[in-house]
């Protein structure tokens, strides 16, 4: 009866460590998935996120960024990464309409301090990740604190990753289950830590959904998206609607709620 | 390269089997498949192949009995799957299907050694019995959610997808 599986299975490995602040697990499949080339790879995808990290973190007093913050440092004086990634977040507060705001309200407010937090996780992962991309005969995803940056190569009749999006309501469970073979998925919520989304309007954190999660090619556009529903609350599913190429799902206390190009199963309730 | 810690890791390995559990195979006219043992992950291949054998009631069972004879309108009865020797003690699952469905999910040996592995077990074994109960979602490779932040992350479920492929 052994013989009832129907393919073997890939070899796979999984590597974890606390970088950014939180845990970030990479999972290779594939013939080569235990390879010394990938080993290597990966350790350098570790490598370019803890770098990331000393530049971006607001964590760190002396970081470019949190000097940018406290207005030590000009925005032009803090590298090249920096002024791409405060571009960026000016791209996202016009996509959104003012809802993905890096300049966040400060204690006084005249004052707004720069805090890309919301999207520098997004874009780092998804250029570390890419570097995966180069291993032959290996897919990969990238789990970043729940933001997945993946890819499958269904042409060598591998499956695609089966991601479950959790239930924020009860952690334990998923609401929904998609198949990807490329991409991002990604989920801001509620949930865990209160609030770690703040809405620029009002510096608080957003309060009618529990968690909405953003699916399509770009994780870091996921993200974002995923951030600014969440601000938006229950209006977001229309807006969530008209982004080309990603789908959306939102979960509140009342429910589950999806866009019409979510490719998962979407529960009743 | 530095791993997370790995205290929690005697019941992951419980919870791991049962993500490793096809239920798609589960389904009218399927057979019987792989309860344990994923591949290159915590379990030595070699003492973890799959080997479940359904029975009629849970307990003692002959080792080895005929294949199961799903009916078409999906398999019933108790599968037990083979006791995986990881490194952390022997872990082996049962699942009860009823018309191919899986109804209940269930731990019958796992570490007990310390109060820490029992302090773990009764958390994360019920986590993932209902877990496969309520979503029949086999083969789940990652998940999605704003829980696996450090604090949150070995109770959740991504923390056990990982222990299986380290």
């Amino acid at each position: 009866m052994a013989t009832a599986e129907p393919t073997p299975a890939a070899p796979r490995r999984a590597w974890v460590e606390q970088v950014m602040g939180m845990p970030v697990s990479i999972h290779l499949r594939g013939p080569r998935a235990g390879s010394g080339e990938a080993a290597r790879r990966v350790a350098q995808v570790y490598r370019e996120l803890a770098s990331v990290d000393m530049v971006f973190s607001t964590y760190r007093p002396r970081s470019p960024v949190s000097l940018v913050a406290a207005g030590e440092l000009a925005l032009a004086d803090a590298g090249a990464g920096v002024q791409e990634v405060a571009a960026l977040c000016e791209l996202a507060r016009e996509r959104t309409d003012g809802a993905f705001d890096a300049w966040l309200p400060g204690a006084d407010p005249q004052q707004r301090r720069f805090d890309p937090s919301g999207l520098v996780k997004g874009w780092a992962v998804e250029r570390a990740a890419a570097r995966l991309d180069e291993l032959d005969g290996v897919d990969h995803y990238l789990n970043a604190g729940g933001d997945i940056a993946l890819a499958a190569d269904l042409a060598a009749a591998r499956p695609p990753w089966r991601i479950g999006i959790e239930d924020p309501r009860d952690p334990a469970n998923l609401v929904s289950v998609l198949e990807l073979a490329a991409g991002g998925v990604a989920t801001s919520g509620t949930a865990h830590r209160g609030g770690h989304v703040l809405d620029p309007a009002t510096g608080r954190p957003p309060e009618s959904l529990r968690s909405v999660t953003v699916t399509g090619p770009s994780l870091m556009w996921a993200d974002v998206y995923a951030t600014a529903a969440l601000v938006r609350g229950e209006a977001a599913l229309d807006w969530l609607e008209k982004l080309e190429g990603y789908a959306g799902l939102l979960v509140s206390s009342e429910g589950v709620q999806a866009t019409t190009g979510w490719a998962g199963e979407v529960p009743p309730h | 390269m530095r791993r997370i810690v790995v205290a929690v890791v005697s019941t992951v390995s419980g919870l791991i089997m049962l993500f490793a559990y096809h239920t798609s195979t589960m389904g009218p006219g399927g057979s019987t498949t792989a309860l344990g043992g994923t591949s290159g992950g915590l379990t030595d291949p070699t003492t973890s192949t799959p080997d479940p054998t359904p029975t009629a009631t849970a307990g003692h069972r002959p080792r080895h009995t005929p294949s199961t004879t799903a009916s078409p309108a999906g398999a019933s009865g108790t599968f037990t799957g083979d006791v995986a020797n990881t490194q952390w003690g022997p872990v082996q699952v049962q699942l009860t299907v009823v018309s191919g469905k899986i109804t209940k999910s269930e731990a019958v040996q796992y570490p007990q050694g310390t109060f820490r592995d029992e302090q773990i077990n009764s958390y994360a074994l019920p986590i993932l019995s209902q877990e496969v109960v309520d979503r029949q979602s086999g083969n789940i490779d990652a998940i999605s959610g704003a829980t696996i932040t450090s604090e949150g992350y070995y109770q959740s479920l991504q923390s056990a997808l990982d222990r299986a492929n380290l």
